[in-house]
């Protein structure tokens, strides 16, 4: 029996000179970050206050600073795809055929799943509980287990690079080209294995969510009386709950078929390789608007904050949203129009395509007007509002052009699909990401952001994001199909050479981005927000200082209605005084714990030793998986206890500071 | 909120935990009695789908809608009997969860199938498919 | 915390005599750890029924699917399935029954019932493993086709389910005998008698799409 499986030193690719190059330089980089943390002995400190963190605060801005190093090789994968499409015209580029296989498929796994989910769990993780007048989610060591399974994902994904390889078959592997005859090498095993264990993750953030929205709000927060925020992170975790099952099954299909020689999806003994394509788009269309719901929040928050007003339409937004939440789980067929179903199933799910557009569109009118009529005041957020509202109403349109069965007959899987998704995806998600970064950064860390770097990095984006794009439009409606590797239509070359030159200015933008973060840091005694407010806001998390105590509200706020925390302060400026002395009771706060950590790396384990066929390490891997939990079942002592004095004193430091920068005297 | 300690919290009176009971003094021997009755009804549900399914009494082709029926009956007896879903105002959320979950479930089983009939329909059988490869 | 103490913080001043009411509406503050977390494992409940929905799309379509080979009515002994369908519902009521000894605190009944309960549970899958491995002795095994895999997997998955529920049954024990009838431990018992009367609905969709549409003539 061989220890070590498949594993042996063919799996590094030392014959492909870019993998080898990068994945020493990005290993070189982890060592050189590991020892400057143990050198500076910042590891105790580390391990303490967040590796075994189980603060929704902290654990957002893990996920969120997993989701930005992971937007870097996603980003490095599509520049890569843009200068070989640049270069290969009538030449073979640089990347081989295989190579360039693996390239695509990365790009879509990692920006999908580690890119854009983490980013917006990660600031639905930070700002829940703070909107909702809570001290946590429902379940938090769940919550760091959902994280850490997340990374375990994200490391088996980039492991892929250096040792063995990733998989060619786009980022969903249809079969049969994803089963073990025509994809014997390890790819897809990395690809399916990575989606499985962090797919577990994100399934009980799903879960958290849900009871915490549901279940744990403060007094008086009627569901009507909740942010929008609040409500599209309900209806986005509401469809991770009902679609993330579906990817689990079929993709353990898959590993079935795979791994024991099942007929799921084989071309022989029966398998049926339509129903990966049905049941995998059965999650796939949720998925997407998983990822634009809590962006839609985002900007919900945005628009009324910059705008000074409240939200126009609050009831027509909160039944858009539900409704949007409902139909996504009715149109996945139109990502197969092309593929033999008739045209009654075809027309009906074309229709309910188009028909899902009709509450997005309710959605942007209701921004439009929150905007028109208020004293809009043009900071880094609001200009990523505008940005998306145009970009996304382009691309909605392109997508219900395509909703149009005999249009998609010819559009589909050419450069024009790749544009729409793009321009949804970039547009809506992404952008709404990065004006949620921007705004709450200050109540995460305590100081703003460089407003001109800031600005810098949108226009980039903005200008870059349509040079890229654009032209893909065009190109794909010359006839252009996705993913080739090289072509010799000379009509398509000047518009993919546009494309490439949008690819470096968003790459300007990137580069902004990390400037303007290293300023901030630099110059943070400058940016420092001391009143907890730094844009005039409604919600309560704006109520917390910055960064809010580890116990979000040393008295639980009571809720009277909608703006809860404009209602506060329009209230505090009539002649009535801030109580001078607050009842302060002891508050218990969960203990940290290892949990999350130690069961991910365990995770990592059998995820690793799977895709090498090591039999012995899987078990071992599970066995400490399953002893994790038992160890954490047994516990007796799960709560810290804040003691009633520590809790005055936070509190009343922080209140003074705030009344002091706001000029209210307490008597 | 502890751990280890039960602490109700204000909302409790009108807001219960799913599957959770108020049984009050006498409530162990109406508990019992509740799930005895459930226990009864269900296996005569099964034994009504083991015997309906052979015995001839139902005209064949209905067989199949028979069985789901009866299915449908035997779930909503354990989620009454043995998981107290009720349609009480202090159930609510645990009843909307539960429409939730049976709407996703539908709309999977039924749209897979009703997609895959469409498609099969309209696809040649795989082993003519791979007879064309060669 | 409740909303009874909650005082005034910023000095708006709009309390009624009560504080806050509770309308059942979650607008009384936060619930109480034993209604959420028994919530939030309903939600996972649901969530696992998706999955299941998955695996039975899966089967539906891939039930003709024999490749030449048997299909179900040449394979299914009604038999088993009838012993594993009561195994499986005298199991479920076992563990009602359990439910209400623990919420009496009875240690004795409680593991009297759950006894029973692991029991009545290790006999359902003693009766499939006997089947699973029958079926595989006889070159039938989820290799031999698409209609195979699916069946061995639907049915398997749920065997796994109810295998993962023994291990948290004996672990509840287990708790109960070191720690008794504390908070969490009940809410955690909650959760597993949710989880086992869960399995056994999804059996009976089993029992009733699989073996009995399977062998109906």
């Amino acid at each position: 029996m061989n220890l070590l499986g498949k594993l042996d030193w063919n799996a590094l690719p030392l014959d492909q000179p870019i993998p080898m190059i990068a994945s020493a330089a990005v290993a070189l980089g982890i060592l050189a970050v590991l020892a400057w943390v143990v050198i500076r002995g910042y590891f105790p400190y580390l391990w303490r206050e967040w590796l075994t963190s189980v603060d929704h605060k902290r654990i957002g801005v893990m996920y969120t600073l997993l989701a930005m190093v992971m937007l870097l090789r996603g980003f490095s994968d599509a520049l890569m795809m843009r200068s070989q499409q640049a270069i290969a015209f009538h030449s073979q580029g640089y990347l081989p055929p295989e190579h360039y296989d693996q390239v695509f498929s990365a790009h879509g796994t990692i920006m999908i799943f580690f890119v854009a989910m983490p980013f917006l769990i990660g600031l639905m993780n930070f700002v829940l509980p703070l909107q909702l007048g809570v001290r946590d989610v429902a379940f938090p060591t769940l919550n760091s287990v959902s994280l850490w399974l997340t990374a375990t994902g994200a490391l088996l994904v980039n492991l892929s690079l250096g040792i063995g390889e990733f998989a060619r078959t786009g980022w969903l592997p249809y079969p049969p080209l994803s089963e073990l005859t025509y994809s014997p090498g390890v790819g897809v095993d990395y690809y399916l294995w990575s989606l499985e264990i962090s797919g577990v993750g994100t399934l009980l953030t799903g879960i958290n969510f849900v009871t915490t929205i549901l279940k744990l709000r403060a007094p008086g927060m009627t569901y009507m009386r909740m942010p929008m925020f609040c409500w599209t992170a309900l209806a986005s975790s509401l469809l991770i709950v009902a679609a993330f099952p579906i990817l689990t099954a079929t993709l353990a299909m898959l590993i079935l078929d795979r791994y024991l020689g099942f007929h799921f999806f084989t071309n022989e003994a029966g398998g049926n390789v339509m129903m990966f394509v049905n049941l995998i788009w059965a999650w796939g269309h949720p998925e997407v608007y998983i990822l634009v719901l809590p962006a839609f929040g985002i900007f919900s928050e945005v628009v009324s904050t910059f705008s000074g007003k409240p939200l126009f339409g609050y009831r027509s937004m909160v039944i858009a949203t539900m409704a949007i939440c409902l139909l996504s789980f009715m149109v996945w067929l139109h990502h197969f129009f092309t593929m033999g179903a008739g045209a009654d199933v075809n027309a009906v799910f074309g229709v309910m395509s188009m028909i899902i557009a009709v509450p997005t569109g309710v959605k942007v009118f209701n921004w439009l007007f929150t905007m028109y009529g208020g004293r809009i005041r043009f900071e880094t957020p609001i200009l990523w509002a505008v940005g998306f509202m145009v970009t996304f109403v382009i691309g909605g349109m392109t997508g219900v052009l395509l909703a149009v069965p005999p249009a998609d007959f010819l559009l589909h899987n050419s450069l024009f699909l790749v544009a729409h998704f793009h321009n949804v995806i970039i547009g809506g998600v992404l952008f709404g990401a990065f004006a949620g970064y921007e705004y709450w950064f200050p109540k995460a860390f305590g100081f703003r952001l460089h407003g001109g770097l800031g600005k810098a990095a949108f226009w980039c984006w903005f200008i870059g994001f349509y040079l890229a794009f654009m032209p893909l439009y065009v190109v794909g409606l010359e006839g252009m199909t996705r993913r080739m590797q090289h072509y010799d239509v000379p009509e398509w070359r000047p518009w993919l050479l546009v494309a490439a030159v949008g690819a470096i200015v968003i790459l300007a933008g990137i580069v902004c981005q990390i400037a303007q973060l290293v300023v901030s840091i630099m110059r943070r005694d400058e940016l420092r927000d001391v009143t907890g407010d730094p844009w005039n806001g409604r919600s309560l998390e704006w109520s917390t200082a910055s960064p809010p105590p580890a116990f979000n509200f040393a008295v639980l706020p009571v809720v009277h209605g909608l703006d809860a925390y404009w209602d506060i302060k329009q209230r505090a400026r009539e002649p009535t005084q801030a109580p001078s002395e607050l009842r302060y009771e002891p508050i218990e706060t969960p203990r940290n714990s290892p949990t999350g950590f130690v069961c991910a790396f365990f995770a990592t384990a059998m995820g690793f030793s799977l895709i090498w066929h090591i039999w012995w390490l899987a078990i071992a891997g599970l066995v400490g998986a399953w002893a994790t939990f038992v160890v954490f079942a047994w516990r007796d002592r799960v709560e810290t206890v804040i003691p009633a004095g520590e809790v005055a004193r936070i509190d009343r430091r922080n209140r003074e500071a705030r009344f002091e920068a706001l000029a209210v005297r307490t008597p | 909120m502890s751990e280890i300690r039960d602490v109700p919290a204000t909302g409790d009176e009108f807001d219960r935990a799913p599957g959770e009971m108020r049984l009050g003094r006498s409530g162990i021997a109406r508990g019992v009695q509740g799930y005895l009755i459930g226990l009864v009804l269900a296996a005569g549900l099964t034994a009504a789908s083991f015997y309906f399914c052979f015995s001839g009494l139902i005209y064949g082709p209905a067989v199949p809608a028979a069985l789901v029926a009866l299915a449908v009956a035997q779930m909503g007896v354990h989620l009454v009997f043995f998981l107290h879903i009720t349609t009480d105002p202090d159930n609510t959320n645990n009843a909307l969860a539960l429409a939730f979950g049976v709407l996703i479930v539908t709309l999977v089983i039924g749209g897979s199938l009703w997609i895959m009939a469409n498609l099969n329909h309209n696809m040649l059988p795989m082993s003519k498919i791979m007879e064309m490869q060669r | 915390m409740t909303a009874e103490h909650a005082i005034d913080p910023n000095g708006i001043g709009e309390m009624g005599p009560k504080g806050v009411a509770a309308t059942g509406r979650g607008a009384g503050g936060p619930a109480s750890k034993r209604v959420y977390v028994g919530y939030g494992f309903w939600i996972f409940i649901l969530s696992d029924m998706v999955m299941f929905s998955a695996f039975f799309a899966a089967y539906a379509v891939l039930a003709g699917a024999t490749a030449g080979g048997p299909s179900g009515r040449q394979l299914f002994d009604l038999n088993n399935v009838a012993w594993e369908t009561a195994c499986l519902l005298l199991s479920s009521f076992a563990c009602g029954l359990a439910s209400l000894a623990a919420a009496g605190r009875n240690a004795l009944w409680f593991h009297v019932a759950m006894a029973a309960t692991f029991t009545l549970g290790a006999a359902f899958l003693g009766f499939e493993i006997k089947e699973f491995a029958g079926l595989a002795a006889a070159g039938d095994g989820p290799q031999r086709s698409a209609f195979l895999s699916a069946f061995f997997t639907l049915v398997g998955c749920h065997g796994l389910h109810i295998t993962a529920g023994l291990l948290w049954l004996l672990t509840m024990m287990a708790q109960v005998v070191a720690k008794g009838f504390r908070a969490d431990i009940l809410r955690r018992i909650h959760c597993f008698v949710l989880f086992w009367h869960a399995l056994d609905i999804v059996w009976v969709a089993i029992f009733t799409v699989v073996y009995l549409m399977g062998k109906a003539p």
